[in-house]
């Protein structure tokens, strides 16, 4: 058994070490919102948050975690209220299939807590690690600069 | 408010009558038939249901994609049933419940089941009225249908689940009911329904699911298709950690086990083993080149009338390509699949639930009632990817565990190895522009491997090849949809102008539907053509195109784009000069002829020294008749746009003699955040009352051929094979 801190609350987990973060999320935790996209860190559809930074988590290893705290797309509400960043995607209906979106959205947000006011570039190269096959990207650049808005900043031309 | 009756819709002057005709009735074909699917299934009870309390259920054998079809369904309904949306319970593909309307694909589920769920709903409200006109005592026009209610003009009222107790709902449906005379809730922009789960983790795709003691499963194939993996000593696979079962039969081999990781772990140990190729080598030449080799069967196009073209005529010849592509889902295909009471149920992301069922029938050798298949959404498909194969795989490894839901994922290297490609594809035009300048000839010659290779039968899947069953044959799909000659039958009026498909059946590499099947290829060439031939015949690209067209909402669409975009004022093309290159394209279709219209103005920088283009902006318009969800309409144009431009300036699928070299997202860059166009902006041509016109597939072509010609006027240099990538941009400059 292992510990693991999961949007704020400690999990008991029965998985092998070598298991990838990604897996007990969905499996384990019952967690949809990080998905299995391509299991080698070039898609992004499985970010999540550790310690605040965004991480592929289908190439996190259950050992290297250690006691950081993981944040999923499940842990953004607080208190039953909508948190800016999905609120933002819903209102610019920044989705197609959807399948990155939650991906999508754990990454803005790493950006976001940590500078509310990116420049257009800085936010367009921060979400590059991210596919989209869709071509929702216009949306989810909307989306992204939505939600700086609502969270006290802006995004800069 | 009444409804117009019946003998309103149909009395008066035959002109009238035909605009009524046209407009006013839920019939959109005008010859008094029903719409096609509704024709198939006419029962009203298979579309629409309401029970005692008022709910009311709406049936579609169409699948949720991505596209937003739920909700513009629901709004169909909506409107016609003179309810709020959020009363409808909407359910879409499942062989046990809803009529079967073939495959989600050519942009048709508006056009197909939008046209039959707005006649039944027709039919519906015209039932409910009656029932209404009874219990009060009065003539039908006398009653108002609204908020899920019929009222009389004194006062009385009767909900639709108290008129529906009394109502039998399985009578078929009639054709040319009237519509309401106003929509209420046709042509807003709802917000998708499937949106919130997406976007908070609540549970969205087939994915997503977990069942009472579900097993996970990966299948064991070689790395690409033709390949398969060296024998395995399964013993030592069956006691790998974890491992719950090893299901193999013939070439089938899947692996089953308690948690995910396990499975995934032991396909790795099974991979390492090793591959082989046991066919024939591929191509060592670039597959457009090779499959040209290969006996083709020439298959008519079209031909346009005129007389021959004069001989002191210039004569203009271009030939184009492009690659083979991927669809790239960004998750890789799934389904779950659980066998019980001698037969199974396979809940599946395939655009085509009926087909599949038919086919897993014959790949289990089982009765076709025995075979359940649910649609639930995966990741975007873009056509036929994996999703109908990897249902085959679970269905299988279920077999093995009855009782027991196995959830089967492909890794990411199956998808890129396994999925069906987009056909490699050539063009050859020729035509000949008189002294006018105008077009005095056209031919119009189409080199490709088919577009439709989605399973009718067991041998349609790649498990039934595995376990021996015979392969489909590829045929041409006739036009006037067409696959390889799709749009290849040019919608400007020129005389004297043919077209030949020469279909290529023998396909090297594993090949199938596409987004836009052969649009993309025909669309990109006949509109980079036309600048060319304007070029040369002196004219702005945009006049010329409107000196050769008639279709009145064609020249709607354009002159949108040319008002928006600003097409007199934009930046003069830098051509051969020196510096960096500026430029602008324009391009425009009817996606098939017979579906939406869009237009497309871009505009460009070119990097001369890296070959790297950024799109600066990017104006469309789109006319897809009435527009039942604007936004939802725009989402589709914005979205093919940007993933035009990632198939035209990024990709192909590359090959050794042995395999697919593009395994993954590094072997197969697609475009990433920062080479997003700067922006977008699409404009809705709305046609209140117009036939729905399918959207989905409608912008791939004249966004990439909007880019190619806004290359040619910044670099002053035409490059006609696809992809237009930094190094062959590069090489076009240097020569």
């Amino acid at each position: 058994m292992i510990t693991l801190t999961v949007n704020g609350k400690p999990h008991e987990v029965d998985a092998d070490l070598d298991t990838p973060l990604l897996y007990v999320l969905r499996n384990d935790l019952a967690l949809n919102g990080a998905k299995f996209g391509c299991g080698l860190g070039q898609c992004g559809a499985c970010t999540v948050l550790v310690d605040g930074k965004p991480v592929f988590s289908c190439l996190v290893p259950l050992a290297a975690l250690g006691r950081r705290e993981v944040r999923t797309l499940e842990g953004l509400a607080a208190d039953g209220k909508p948190a800016p960043v999905p609120a933002a995607f819903e209102a610019e209906q920044a989705a197609q299939c959807g399948y990155c979106i939650a991906g999508m959205i754990m990454r803005a947000q790493a950006l976001l807590e940590r500078n509310n006011r990116p420049t257009e570039a800085e936010l367009r190269a921060h979400m590059a690690p991210n596919l989209c096959r869709c071509g929702t990207h216009m949306r989810i650049l909307a989306a992204v600069r939505r939600a700086a808005v609502a969270m006290g900043g802006g995004v800069q031309p | 408010m009444t409804a117009p009756t019946r003998r309103h819709v149909l009395g008066g002057a035959l002109v009238v009558a035909f605009s009524l005709a046209r407009g006013a009735v839920a019939q959109h074909d005008d010859k008094g038939k029903l719409p096609v699917d509704l024709a198939k299934s006419p029962m009203l009870d298979s579309w629409i249901r309401i029970d005692a309390s008022g709910k009311i259920t709406v049936f579609t054998g169409k699948a949720e994609l991505g596209q937003g079809l739920k909700t513009a369904l629901i709004q169909v309904a909506a409107d016609e049933l003179a309810v709020a949306p959020e009363s409808i319970d909407l359910v879409t593909a499942d062989t046990a419940l809803t009529p079967d309307e073939g495959v989600t694909a050519g942009s048709h589920s508006m056009q197909d089941s939008g046209t039959a769920i707005l006649n039944a709903a027709a039919n519906v409200r015209a039932l409910l009225a009656e029932a209404a006109a009874w219990r009060f005592a009065m003539a039908a026009d006398q009653v108002e249908m609204h908020d899920g209610a019929a009222h009389s003009l004194n006062g009385q009222s009767a909900t639709y689940g108290e008129l529906a107790a009394s109502l039998d709902l399985h009578v078929e449906a009639k054709p040319n009911m009237p519509r309401r005379p106003k929509s209420t809730v046709i042509g807003q922009s709802l917000p998708r329904i499937d949106i919130p789960a997406k976007v908070s983790g609540g549970q969205a795709y087939v994915q997503d699911m977990r069942l009472p003691r579900m097993l996970h499963a990966r299948v064991a194939r070689g790395p690409s298709d033709g390949t398969r993996l060296k024998d395995q000593d399964l013993d030592v696979v069956r006691k790998l950690p974890g491992v719950e079962r090893v299901v193999q039969e013939a070439g089938f081999l899947a692996i089953l086990a308690e948690k995910e990781w396990h499975a995934v772990k032991a396909l790795q140990h099974v991979q390492a083993i090793g591959w082989i190729r046991p066919g024939d080598s591929l191509p060592t030449a670039d597959i457009r080149e090779a499959i040209r080799q290969l006996p083709a069967e020439d298959v008519p196009i079209f031909a346009y009338p005129g007389p021959p073209a004069p001989a002191d005529g210039t004569s203009v010849t271009a030939r184009y390509s492009r690659p083979c592509l991927m669809h790239g889902s960004i998750g890789p295909s799934c389904a779950v699949a659980l066998w019980e009471n001698d037969g199974v149920t396979v809940w599946t992301h395939s655009q085509g639930v009926g087909p599949l069922r038919r086919s897993l029938s014959g790949l289990l050798k089982l009765p076709a009632d025995k075979v359940r298949c649910i649609h639930v959404e995966g990741s975007g498909c873009y056509g036929h990817n994996g999703a109908d194969d990897v249902a085959a795989d679970a269905a299988l490894a279920a077999r093995a565990v009855p009782g027991r839901p196995v959830r089967l994922q492909w890794m990411r290297e199956q998808e890129h190895g396994w999925e069906p490609l987009g056909s490699a594809m050539t063009v050859e035009l020729q035509a000949t522009l008189a002294g006018d300048g105008k077009v005095a000839s056209w031919r119009h010659d189409v080199w490709s491997n088919g577009h439709n290779s989605r399973p009718q039968s067991g041998g349609g899947l790649l498990a039934g090849q595995e376990l021996g069953m015979p392969k489909q044959r590829m045929r041409p799909i006739p036009m006037p949809e067409g696959g390889g000659s799709r749009n290849g039958n040019p919608i400007y009026a020129l005389p004297n102008a043919t077209g030949v498909f020469h279909f290529i059946e023998q396909a090297p590499v594993r090949v199938s539907a596409l987004r836009g099947l052969g649009a993309q290829m025909n669309i990109f060439a006949i509109e980079s053509f036309m600048d060319e031939l304007a070029k040369a015949a002196g004219s702005d690209p945009v006049a010329f195109r409107l000196a050769h067209l008639q279709d009145e909402r064609a020249r709607d669409a354009i002159q949108t784009v040319v008002d928006r975009f600003g097409w007199a004022k934009r930046p003069r093309g830098t051509g051969g000069g020196g510096g960096n290159g500026r430029g602008c394209g324009f391009a425009f279709a009817r996606y098939k002829n017979l579906a939406a219209y869009c237009a497309i103005a871009l505009e460009i920088t070119i990097d001369r020294d890296s070959g790297v283009i950024a799109v600066e902006r990017v104006v469309a318009s789109v006319d897809s008749g009435e527009a039942v969800n604007p936004d939802g309409i725009r989402n589709q144009i914005e979205g093919g746009i940007v993933q035009s431009l990632s198939w035209t300036v990024n990709e192909a699928v590359g090959f050794d003699t042995h395999h697919r070299t593009s395994f993954d997202w590094s072997a197969y860059p697609i475009l990433r955040f920062p080479q997003a166009p700067k922006t977008v902006e699409v404009h809705v041509i709305d046609r209140p009352r117009q036939p729905f016109l399918g959207t989905g597939e409608a912008s791939q072509g004249p966004a990439s051929a909007a880019l190619g010609n806004a290359v040619a006027d910044a670099l002053g240099v035409r490059v006609r094979d696809m992809p237009l990538s930094p190094d062959r941009l590069k090489g076009a400059l240097g020569s």
